[in-house]
């Protein structure tokens, strides 16, 4: 690099956009196939899936946000217009700030997709006066007032600052401070003529915790002063309770506004729509997998709360999937998927016969067909399409009953199989949901369930089978609705047990005699046998049909995904990755890094056996391995001897020689800049208990 | 009450006016002219009027500036961010938009003297000009240089004129320690009866409502003085009061009858409405609800429960642990097998008063995380979100950052939340706290 001028100094070169080679997307899912093909298209379905999970949830949240948003603009533009026409009590509260408060609880990320909507809503239905204001751009009283008068008037405004010095060239009038009584100026002169109600100047403060109370309590008391000739309304974003209102807000300030609640959507109950929209679907073909799920939700419940990151979650498990598993081609719509097997290369044929879930499935054919399908590629294919159908058909009947054994038990006492629906469906992930315990003490408790609750239960059921379409749904349907119409017909005269059970000679009046306890458990065996054989009502009989066909289908739908032949192709099943990118762990990094450098390096001459650290690793590497053998107090010159001497036999010095070991110059620097890099990991602090010590920060070692 | 306000220079009429205008204000509004003097003479240089909030200064003020045509300036000292702003709007209104505009940006106090004298040689006072200043205890935040400048800012200008402070604050606390030109000081008491009956509905008598005033000031006389505030609180509850009129039950006479009927209602609104517990749009809605109905409208108090995710609740507890218990007795509670240890054994003297009584205290942000980690009841990675949640919680004022923002430098914090709250956040997670605080044991 030269440059043309004549002066010493330094000169900085940008590298030349030009050079850099554009890598296309598709070229970075070439993860084991070589085809171009099916690089293309595998990020062409990544990509669809992609975009329609953003476009999905951005109306799913537009949806939920709906309610809210509109009491919030009714509230806006009722309390601007109201304030022309007076009664007598009106003209008396004229001078409070209408305010509305709106608690969106602590999910803060997605905080910011509400308050976009709302004040493109308020924009367009209300007025063009609004300005939304975020805490940590209004640190004093004249930022505030800045950002408020710019986003309002949209111009920029001159403040007090030499920062600012280059910013004056639209300012609304020269020599303009920002004060309200600017902005109230500039609002009459727009609004001279007009006689109809004006719209109102609407101030959003998006984060109301983080504003400094002080700058927020001027600023309301300077808004009061003008509320008669500007229509202003507040909007407070609230994170935690109302009651910061008032820990912010002495009274001489609160005083001044005129507060209403807004309630907005709980974020649990916002995650189930999202996880009812994506995942209990069909619809869409890529799924995670049970311990994927899990991680995501335990992210969502034991970390932020925040449905923003749920969603990232569930793009980042999509890109992972397209990029690490070839045979992801084959997650699309079904009629697509059929035409990709046809076109699947002799390759992906043999990866398909590599998935453990096809080697099950191809062990369980005769002999006969098992060659075949090992060694002919056409008949192979038509195995595919077979199993493909076969697998779609197994998503269209497992989320309808899923829904189904739901809304049966998330009403049973202590909830055996879950409150919410995600609970049930990751035990359904997991394993056969009939094996486990849980589901046993359900169907007990089903089978005792009286007629009123079991009534409404199979009610659900058939008004969720009522929409499916397939064929096995729709027999479920009319069995369920037989059953139901049987339970209706039934009377109250039916549901007492039937009169003329013989009169047993009850063993419990024997027990009025003394009993050993032997004796007791025997007789109390023996009444349970009689209870248990003693006649049923038709009631009772009806319950246990319903049950058992329940079971029936549970049994044949509710199997876990990872017993479907092909399964990979449309389950995403590395939780682990899912949990390094979004729940990273630095600390545990750092120390995996300094402890074991071949790690991240990858350099042979660093790897070492039973965790010890070659000494030819950095010298970080060997200080930080050093000072663990130590105590709470390190001294300096005892660590740099022993660094030293690591050092020297690193160099390959003879052991023998005087100078081994010896600290020169070079090796001080080193030994100092890795002292002085662990202190600022935070491993070692300099303490003043002794001068020529360092303090260690963390526990444990060797 | 005194005669007519009188003084010489002013025309008769208008005192007249002005009289009406401010009732019960005579005395002071006389003192305040005589102060004044005539419009051509030279005023007494700075006037500092103080008096509690809403007692009538700026109305009074005002009022005699308006109705006497008085050339002056009207400042309230919060609005004033910055002197510029105040310097301006003193030019402006003095001299208009020319001489404003000649300040420099960022103006300082002799930039604001040099163009004062400036115009004032081209324009000077016929009559005394008056520079009202509201809100003064605000100038105390401001250069030092300013208030002392303000008061004797007629010598330095060399013009007629006079600086109003008024203020809630008494003068005492304002005096610069530098010393400075002692204003005239008086001070302004708060009558309210007739002020309040003067705004009376217009359709129904002034003796009607000012037996509902004297009823209302009955009740909330003993909280609140604040004029603005009551004024507030008779308007939103008039409709009440006169409701047994309109249904026919009583007469405007039955004065015993009336205020039976509206005495319980003012105790609840001195509950709620005045505690901006519930907007007045609100109280306005439940009045008209039946009154079983109205128990549907919680306050905002009535809010407190905050959702948490699992670790902060967690990390909340901890931050509540360790800002209530002495470090010393973290072994006692966090390490299995520590052997009895019996409270009077680490009873130091000065900390037989309850920590509960003293405050939370600050600690540093190792301590709370191996509390944390010791009443999970899991093993928790130290991951990013642990750290994240810590500062979200910050940001919430969950938690207070007690030192400063280095993060390299072992950051303390204290937590900020009340006993109830904790107790709720952990009977949510099945911790029993109270088994965990020293101050309990």
């Amino acid at each position: 690099m030269s440059t043309s001028s004549v002066s010493k100094g330094c000169f900085v070169f940008k590298p030349s956009a030009k050079k850099r080679k554009i890598v296309g997307n598709e070229e970075h899912f070439r993860r084991g196939c070589e085809e171009k093909d099916g690089c293309a298209l595998r990020y062409k379905l990544c990509k669809q899936l992609w975009d329609r999970i953003i476009s999905d949830t951005e109306s799913l949240q537009d949806e939920l946000n709906k309610k809210i948003l509109d009491g919030l603009l009714d509230f806006a533009r009722e309390r601007s217009g109201g304030r022309k026409h007076g009664d007598w009590a009106a003209q008396m509260r004229a001078s409070e700030i209408p305010t509305a408060a709106l608690m969106l609880g602590v999910n803060v990320p997605d905080h910011d997709v509400t308050f976009q909507s709302l004040s493109e809503l308020l924009r367009s239905s209300v007025g063009p006066y609004v300005a939304s204001l975020q805490a940590k751009e209004c640190g004093l009283l004249k930022h505030l007032m800045k950002r408020v008068l710019e986003r309002i008037t949209g111009g920029v405004v001159a403040v007090d600052e030499e920062e600012d010095e280059e910013a004056d060239a639209s300012q609304i009038q020269t020599g303009a401070q920002c004060s309200i009584s600017n902005l109230c100026e500039w609002y009459k002169g727009k609004f001279k003529k007009s006689t109809g109600p004006n719209p109102p100047v609407v101030v959003i403060f998006k984060d109301l915790e983080a504003f400094n109370p002080k700058v927020l309590q001027e600023f309301i008391l300077i808004c009061s002063r003008y509320v008669q000739d500007l229509p202003l309304v507040f909007v407070f974003g609230i994170a935690t309770s109302p009651s910061t209102i008032q820990n912010m807000l002495p009274h001489s300030v609160s005083s001044l506004l005129c507060i209403e609640l807004f309630h907005s959507l709980s974020c649990t109950q916002h995650l189930s729509t999202v996880i009812d929209r994506f995942v209990l679907t069909p619809s869409f073909p890529f799924k995670l997998n049970g311990k994927v799920m899990q991680v995501l939700i335990s992210i969502f419940l034991y970390h932020d709360f925040s449905v923003r990151n749920f969603i990232k979650g569930v793009q980042l498990a999509l890109l992972e999937h397209f990029h690490s598993q070839p045979l992801s081609v084959l997650c699309c719509e079904k009629d697509v998927a059929l035409d990709v097997v046809g076109h699947l290369q002799p390759k992906d044929l043999e990866r398909i016969r590599g998935l453990p879930s096809f080697k099950r499935h191809v062990e369980a054919q005769t002999k006969e067909e098992q060659a075949e399908l090992l060694t002919d590629d056409a008949c192979l294919k038509e195995e595919c399409k077979k199993l493909i159908k076969s697998l779609h058909g197994y998503h269209k009947n497992y989320f309808p009953v899923l829904r189904c054994l739901h809304a049966l038990t998330s009403s049973l006492p202590r909830y055996p199989l879950g409150k919410q629906i995600r609970e049930l469906h990751l035990i359904c992930l997991e394993n056969c949901v009939w094996e486990s315990e849980d589901y046993g003490t359900a169907m007990k408790l089903l089978r005792m369930l009286s007629k009123d609750e079991l009534g409404a239960g199979v009610q659900r059921c058939v008004e969720i089978l009522e929409q499916e379409t397939s064929k096995t749904m729709r027999e479920a349907l009319e069995r369920l609705q037989e059953l139901l119409s049987k339970m209706k017909g039934l009377d109250l005269s039916d549901m007492a047990p039937p009169a003329q059970e013989p009169v047993i000679t009850s063993p419990v009046r024997n027990l009025g005699k003394k009993t050993d306890l032997f004796q007791l458990q025997k007789t109390l065996l023996q009444m349970n046998e009689t209870r248990r054989s003693k006649r049923l009502s038709p009631f009772e009989i009806l319950r246990n049909e319903t049950v058992d066909f329940i079971e029936t289908l549970v049994k044949s739908h509710l199997s876990p995904p990872e017993t479907q032949p092909l399964h990979e192709a449309l389950y995403y099943g590395s939780s682990a990755t899912v949990r390094r990118h979004l729940n990273a762990t630095p600390r545990t990094s750092i120390q995996a890094a300094l402890s074991d450098p071949y790690f991240y390096l990858q350099n042979e001459n660093l790897r070492a056996e039973d965790g010890g650290v070659s000494n030819r690793a950095p010298d970080i590497c060997v200080a930080y391995k050093l000072h663990l053998e130590c105590g709470r107090l390190i001294n300096l010159f005892d660590w740099m001897e022993a660094y030293s001497t690591v050092a020297s036999a690193a160099e390959g010095a003879d052991p023998e020689a005087e100078d081994f070991g010896r600290v020169d110059e070079i090796r001080h620097a080193r030994f100092i800049r890795a002292v002085s890099e662990l202190e600022f990991l935070g491993f070692v602090k300099s303490t003043k208990q002794k001068t020529d010590h360092v303090a260690r920060l963390t526990w444990g070692g060797c | 009450m005194t005669g007519p306000l009188q003084h010489p220079g002013y025309d008769e009429e208008k005192l007249r006016k002005i009289a009406e205008l401010l009732p019960c204000r005579e005395v002071q509004a006389e003192l305040l002219l005589s102060l004044m003097g005539q419009p051509e003479h030279r005023s007494y240089p700075a006037i500092f009027i103080y008096g509690h909030r809403a007692s009538g200064k700026s109305h009074t003020i005002n009022m005699i500036m308006k109705e006497l045509e008085l050339p002056h300036v009207m400042v309230s000292c919060v609005e004033c961010l910055s002197v510029a702003l105040l310097f301006e709007q003193v030019l402006l209104s003095f001299f208009g938009a020319d001489a404003a505009a000649l300040l420099p940006r960022g103006p300082s106090l002799s930039d604001f003297v040099r163009i004062y004298r400036q115009q004032c040689s081209d324009s000077p006072a016929k009559q005394t000009r008056y520079i009202i200043m509201e809100k003064a205890e605000m100038l105390r935040d401001t250069d030092a240089n300013l208030l002392p400048a303000l008061l004797r800012l007629q010598e330095l200008v060399e013009d007629n004129v006079s600086v109003i402070l008024l203020s809630e604050i008494v003068w005492d606390k304002f005096r610069p320690n530098t010393g400075c030109f002692e204003p005239l000081l008086f001070k302004c008491e708060t009558i309210l009866e007739q002020i309040l009956s003067k705004d009376r509905h217009p359709s129904y008598s002034a003796e009607f409502y000012s037996s509902y005033i004297n009823i209302l000031l009955g009740v909330f006389y003993s909280v609140c003085r604040d004029l603005r505030e009551l004024r507030h609180l008779a308007a939103l509850n008039f409709s009440k009061f006169c409701e047994p009129l309109e249904e026919g039950k009583a007469k405007e006479s039955d004065t015993h009858k009336l205020w039976r009927n509206i005495e319980p209602h003012l105790k609840k609104a001195m509950r709620t409405v005045y505690l901006r517990e519930v907007s007045s749009l609100q109280w306005e809605k439940m009045q008209e609800m039946e009154e079983k109905e109205a128990g549907a409208v919680r306050g905002l108090s009535a809010h407190t429960h905050v959702e948490l995710p699992y670790y902060s609740k967690f990390l909340l507890i901890a931050a509540y642990l360790a800002s209530y218990n002495p470090a010393r007795t973290d072994k006692r509670f966090f390490v299995k097998h520590h052997g009895k240890i019996k409270k009077t054994n680490f009873l130091k003297k000065n900390e037989k008063t309850s920590n509960h009584l003293l405050g939370p205290k600050p600690f540093p942000l190792d301590r709370m995380l191996a509390i944390f980690h010791s009443v999970v009841d899991s093993r928790v990675a130290p991951s990013a979100s642990i750290f994240s949640q810590i500062s979200s919680l910050v940001t919430l004022q969950l938690l207070n950052q007690a030192s400063h923002d280095d993060q390299l430098d072992a950051p303390k914090y204290k937590c900020a939340v009340s006993m109830d709250f904790i107790c709720a956040i952990s009977r949510t997670v099945n911790f029993d706290i109270v088994k965990y605080l020293y101050d309990f044991l």
